[in-house]
């Protein structure tokens, strides 16, 4: 069973209680035990892929050696021929038949070695697999353990303080007439500064003598007399 | 990274931050560490962190199940499922019987992102709770 349906089962069948875990201390042990496992048999698979390829490498520069050698003494082989010697060229013949006898042997470990490369190179990259699957899983349990855990805190923690987790219609209100409070109280003191500023103005263009002029009692006095005229 | 170091940041990061908002931290005690987060004028829906082995947990509550209008719980899920990747940085979950909105984040985060990720979960949760008040009782 996958670990997703392992945790929806214990989901489903209850396991969230307050306390009660999804995955018992017990089998997160084993889990975390079949890790390391893996962990060692990576190693030593590593390990021992480096002491193959290393004896497929010694094999591979011997086999090279034998075949350059048995060209070496066909050359010999043919020359005595050419020059006659038949009993020189027939020990160089039985040379060369040695040769080949080793380099069959030779050739045959190669394989064998590369062979075995392959597999291990197989093995370590299943295993590989294998492993970062382990841990991803073990997070998983953890993770959700981890959060049931969490509320379980979160839920103790209001509940002794008294208060309550509100409810979403209520929460959204509040903070929007907070927000709203927030907003006027900014526009108040805008329109306050706005005021000020205005008011300041106002003063400097009176000062400057633009504007609207305040009356005085001459300007009133020659506007009456004006008015009688 | 533990929540002490995040509630030392941000409680003394005052108006320094660059979200904009501030924030009152309060570690709560438990079988799991959690910190409780306000986001100040925003109190009624804090945001909870707790740091697991291999990452930090943002969450914040949404609603209960028994909110839940029966009749439009489908239609719920549907509109989750069509928000969680455009909502930024945050996805949807349910915890118990706890709607939620959650970001993860690295262990290697800063505490910058940590912050920016409170804000921006807080600012979706207040937009998923007004957009999808119509399927709650």
């Amino acid at each position: 069973m996958g670990i997703l349906s392992k945790i929806l089962t214990a989901f489903r069948g209850g396991a969230t209680e307050i306390g009660e875990s999804i995955v018992d201390a017990n089998s997160t042990r084993i889990f975390e035990q079949e890790i390391r496992d893996a962990k060692k048999h990576l190693t030593n698979a590593k390990r021992e892929l480096t002491d193959v390829m290393s004896k497929e490498m010694q094999a591979s520069r011997e086999v090279d050696r034998l075949k350059r050698s048995i060209e070496e003494h066909e050359g010999y082989a043919t020359q005595a021929l050419e020059k006659g010697n038949e009993a020189l060229a027939l020990e160089v013949a039985e040379k060369i038949a040695t040769l080949d006898q080793e380099l069959t042997e030779q050739q045959s470990a190669l394989d064998s070695f590369s062979a075995h490369v392959a597999r291990l190179k197989e093995l370590v990259k299943k295993t590989e697999r294998q492993l970062s699957d382990y841990q991803r899983q073990l997070s998983m349990v953890k993770t959700t353990e981890s959060v049931q855990k969490a509320t379980a805190t979160i839920s103790d923690s209001f509940a002794t303080s008294n208060s309550k987790l509100m409810n979403a219609k209520e929460s959204l209100e509040r903070i929007k007439a907070k927000q709203q409070q927030f907003d006027d109280k900014l526009k108040a003191a805008e329109t306050l500064e706005n005021e000020n500023s205005d008011k300041s103005l106002q003063a400097k263009l009176a000062e400057a003598g633009i504007g609207e002029k305040t009356s005085d009692a001459n300007a009133v006095l020659e506007r009456l007399k004006a008015r009688k005229g | 990274m533990n929540i002490h170091a995040i509630a030392n940041y941000l409680n003394e990061l005052g108006d320094k931050g660059e979200t904009g908002f501030n924030f009152d931290c309060y570690p709560i005690d438990g079988e799991v560490e959690v910190l409780q987060v306000n986001v100040i004028d925003r109190e009624e829906i804090p945001v909870f962190i707790s740091v697991t082995d291999n990452q930090i947990l943002c969450i914040s509550y949404l609603w209960d199940e028994n909110e839940v209008n029966p009749d439009k719980r489908t239609e719920m899920f549907e509109t989750m499922l069509e928000l969680n990747i455009p909502m930024p940085l945050s996805a949807f979950a349910k915890v118990d019987n706890k709607y939620v909105v959650y970001g993860a984040l690295s262990l290697n985060s800063s505490m910058n992102e940590i912050e920016q990720e409170i804000a921006v979960l807080s600012d979706n949760c207040l937009e998923v709770i007004d957009e999808m008040v119509a399927y709650l009782k």
